[in-house]
């Protein structure tokens, strides 16, 4: 029985409190996880500022060359869980066992943590606009004749992570290479990936100084955002409602991103099916990233009905199927709850469930100790129409009647919007639209993530603001 | 006496007795009209049975159902007070009460006698008699603030008091307002510094636990320690403790040379005292009530009606009061714990692993100061 320890500034701390993480199918106990109180962090973080000072001692490159070999020792070697030790095979059969991922998702996942580390260099280029990275560290530093000054706003950068979706790790990767310690509050069902990409940044050579690991109930996440000066959470439409504005928080909530149909495009829809497939499913549909509505003026019950016919099919398959492509629900009663959600929305005129007569059997399958929930593909006549505005946490979409020139102002908030057009008019709207994050213009997936781009906000500005910084010329040159 | 001394049988069996006898003695007292509270005796009348005449032991008790918290909303709160102490100076306290009618209990002279009880047990050599406390808990209509003062002044010292509205708190809380609640917490925790400072000689505190990591915090990030303070003694409760907590406050908080004493109790019941906390006992919090006058048992936690009698099974708490000013039959708490065994000093059951109950954990604000 792997037990994980609490990490503070890398030192092991055994808690008196454990949580237990479990088999989502069989109930098999697979860690036990040491549970810290919030008056632990509340004392840890006045070691912070060592966090960063340790950090400080590396020059950047060093820290990104650590960060490449952390990256592969991640995928490949035999690292440190716990009190015990892991392969990488083993750590996809635990991420799956406790989180209901497919194991081929967990390997995928897996790959693309190390293809970030592997692309820091790259990655914080594109970020910072190829700003010199000791610029970062000493504070200024002259850029193209012009003196340039940047302060980081925070020794340490908390994290309030989730259990559902081991991809959302890749946007705390870039941070140690910035000079800035990690305080990680790990979700309750995936303790895996924290630990093993930790160990990995220390056998690389990552001050064990410079990192703290958290485990814990929501208190520890409440203490981990008074504490640190900045903190990336993930949570619900709740959370994102409740730091909405708040400086010292990025939060991630649901994506509710979308295709568009143009108009210009829509009658040729049948060429983009397979790339609405693709960003409504791929992962289970549980990413903030996966598509949630697919819009259109016209031929929208076509649509539907394709999708539908495509996805629906789609069964629960034992997670070590390599063609097994929906993530079981491990809370209990959360499947059950969303069924019900969708059953309600679904009684309101001009809404109908396309996949009920390709599923060929319920939405919710109901196993002894976990859920699954079948692709749903909805027809909404209306913008209007509750159902539109829905996300949930797998393959689910609403594919939804809209005119085009009423699009921007119906869709609402939108992470990734790939709108397929041609139409330079609408592009500019598109373009000019706030509430649209990542955008992606034409025939991409929704999915398609490039991290060479900031994701919902640049994380270098988050960290760091640019400053004025005068100093003498010879005290500038040095 | 030595609480990890073998409990012998028939201190168990002394201790049950008793408890029976007290239970005959507090019915008659509750139930019979020149002494009884108006409300038990109406209760009486359309019960259809005869409390004073059918109970004879503890079990009997069963006969009575649960105590309803919701009879103890609104008033007139003096048909709680029993007829033998109509004309006696009565007190009223309240539990919650951030939306609607809180709860009340009457109360005229429990709250002095259980922390008197309680005195009984706190160590001389770290709560020293005559020395000054600070409460640094919720103000307001709440028992422990007048509890904790009495407490202090049995043992012959005087009790300095900060204002903390914990109404307030979770009102805070429930609105996510954080910066806000932490502007509070500073605000408490400014007051107590104060204190302190005051040169006041304060040796003994009543504290709840995250309380006491906030002015622990504070003490250090201002080069002091709650030891460099003077305080030696520190009765903690009020809000959820666990184990992990009791150990890092003794181990990072505290020091060895202070004295962390835990309770568990609230309006209605009293307090229940903990057994020392030990490191070799891996900080465990075993809570046992103050017996005869009042009962902790636990309940299975699917069904409510059938109780927990094996050691290191899980329930849900069930408290009953039983003291000649109030009487509560087989209150269902919001908590679930651990059954635990008897022990030299309280040969009779405890409790341990104290937390919300779990059908209400999601929707209950807890832990609020």
């Amino acid at each position: 029985m792997i037990h994980f320890p609490i990490l503070r500034w890398g030192e092991p701390y055994k808690s008196l409190e454990v949580d237990k993480v479990f088999h989502h199918a069989t109930g098999e106990q697979m860690a036990e996880v040491s549970q810290a109180n919030a008056g632990l962090i509340a004392r840890d973080m006045r070691q912070a500022e060592r966090a960063r000072a340790v950090l400080r001692e590396i020059p950047c490159k060093d820290l990104l060359a650590m960060c490449r070999q952390a990256g592969d020792l991640f995928m490949n070697a035999t690292l440190p869980a716990g009190d015990g030790s892991q392969t990488p095979d083993e750590f996809v059969k635990c991420q799956s066992a406790t989180t209901g991922l497919p194991e081929h998702m967990s390997r995928f996942n897996m790959g693309k943590l190390a293809y970030v580390l592997q692309n820091l260099e790259a990655i914080l280029t594109s970020l910072t606009r190829g700003l010199d990275f000791e610029i970062l560290t000493r504070g200024y530093g002259m850029e193209n004749g012009v003196m340039r000054s940047y302060q980081a706003l925070t020794p340490v950068l908390g994290m309030v992570l989730p259990s559902n979706s081991p991809g959302v790790h890749g946007l705390w990767l870039p941070i140690i290479p910035l000079q800035i310690g990690l305080v990680l509050k790990p979700g309750p069902q995936e303790p895996w990936t924290p630990w093993r990409m930790c160990q990995a940044f220390f056998q690389a050579g990552i001050p064990k100084q410079a990192i703290s690991i958290y485990p814990g109930a929501a208190e520890v996440g409440a203490a981990v955002l008074t504490h640190c000066p900045k903190t990336l959470i993930f949570g619900s439409t709740a959370t994102v409602e409740r730091y909405h504005g708040n400086p010292a928080v990025q939060v991630h909530g649901p994506g509710f991103s979308k295709i568009l149909l143009g108009d210009d495009e829509v009658d040729h829809w049948e060429k983009f099916i397979d790339l609405m497939a693709t960003s409504i499913a791929i992962n289970s549909g549980r990413g903030c990233i996966n598509c949630s509505g697919v819009w259109a003026s016209r031929h929208t019950k076509e649509i539907a009905d394709a999708l539908a016919q495509k996805l629906g099919p789609i069964k629960p398959l034992p997670p070590t199927d390599p063609q097994a492509a929906l993530a079981a629900f491990t809370v209990k009663g959360q499947a059950e709850g969303i069924d019900k959600d969708i059953e309600a929305a679904l009684k309101e005129p001009g809404v109908e469930d396309i996949t009920a007569k390709y599923r060929g059997g319920d939405r919710l399958v109901k196993m002894e100790r976990c859920d699954y929930l079948r692709p749903t593909i909805v027809h909404c006549g209306s913008p209007a129409a509750a159902m539109a505005k829905k996300e949930y946490m797998f393959p689910f979409a609403t594919v939804v009647e809209c005119p085009q020139d009423q699009m921007l102002a119906r869709i609402g908030q939108t992470l990734v919007c790939s709108a397929i057009t041609k139409d330079p008019k609408f592009s500019r709207a598109l373009l000019d639209a706030r509430h649209i994050d990542r955008l992606n213009i034409g025939a991409l997936p929704t999915v398609q993530l490039n991290w060479f781009q900031p994701h919902e906000g640049s994380i270098v500005d988050f960290l760091f603001r640019a400053r004025a910084y005068q100093t003498t010329a010879a005290e500038a040159s040095k | 006496m030595s609480q990890t001394a073998p409990v012998s049988p028939d201190a168990v069996k002394s201790a049950a007795q008793k408890l029976d006898a007290h239970v005959r003695d507090i019915v008659q007292w509750h139930f019979s009209p020149e002494t009884g509270a108006p409300f038990w005796l109406e209760w009486a009348k359309k019960a259809g049975w005869n409390p004073r005449t059918e109970v004879t032991s503890f079990d009997d008790l069963t006969r009575f159902g649960h105590f309803e918290d919701e009879w103890l909303r609104g008033g007139p709160v003096r048909r709680w007070v029993p007829g033998a102490y109509a004309n006696k100076p009565t007190y009223v306290f309240e539990t919650g009460g951030t939306t609607g009618i809180p709860k009340s209990r009457v109360v005229v002279d429990d709250f002095r006698i259980d922390y008197e009880m309680l005195s009984e047990t706190l160590p001389d050599s770290h709560f020293p008699k005559g020395s000054n406390w600070l409460m640094l808990g919720p103000s307001g209509p709440r028992r422990l603030r007048l509890a904790v003062e009495h407490l202090c002044q049995h043992r012959g010292g005087i009790c300095f008091c900060v204002d903390l509205d914990p109404r307030w708190v979770v009102k805070l809380i429930k609105r996510g307002a954080m910066a806000e609640l932490k502007l509070y917490s500073d605000h408490v925790i400014d007051q107590a510094m104060t204190i302190l400072s005051a040169g006041h000689d304060i040796k003994c505190m009543f504290v709840t636990p995250k309380l006491l990591d906030a002015l622990a915090g504070r003490l250090e990030a201002e080069g002091s320690s709650i030891e460099k303070t003077g305080i030696t003694g520190i009765f903690c409760g009020g809000t959820e403790m666990t184990a992990q907590w009791a150990r890092f406050a003794v181990e990072e908080l505290l020091g060895p040379k202070v004295y962390l004493a835990a309770c568990y109790g609230n309006t209605l019941m009293g307090l229940a005292r903990a057994r020392t906390l030990r490191p070799e006992n891996q900080f465990k919090i075993v809570y046992h009530a103050p017996l005869p006058r009042a009962v902790i048992q636990l309940v299975d936690v699917d069904d409510n009606e059938k109780i927990v009698t094996q050691h290191g099974q899980t329930g849900r708490v069930m408290i009953t009061t039983l003291t000649k000013e109030f009487f509560v039959p087989r209150f269902l708490e919001r908590d679930e714990a651990e059954l635990e065994p008897p022990c030299a000093e309280f040969p009779w059951d405890g409790v341990s692993g104290v937390r919300p109950y779990r059908v209400f954990a999601a929707t209950t604000t807890v832990g609020v100061y």
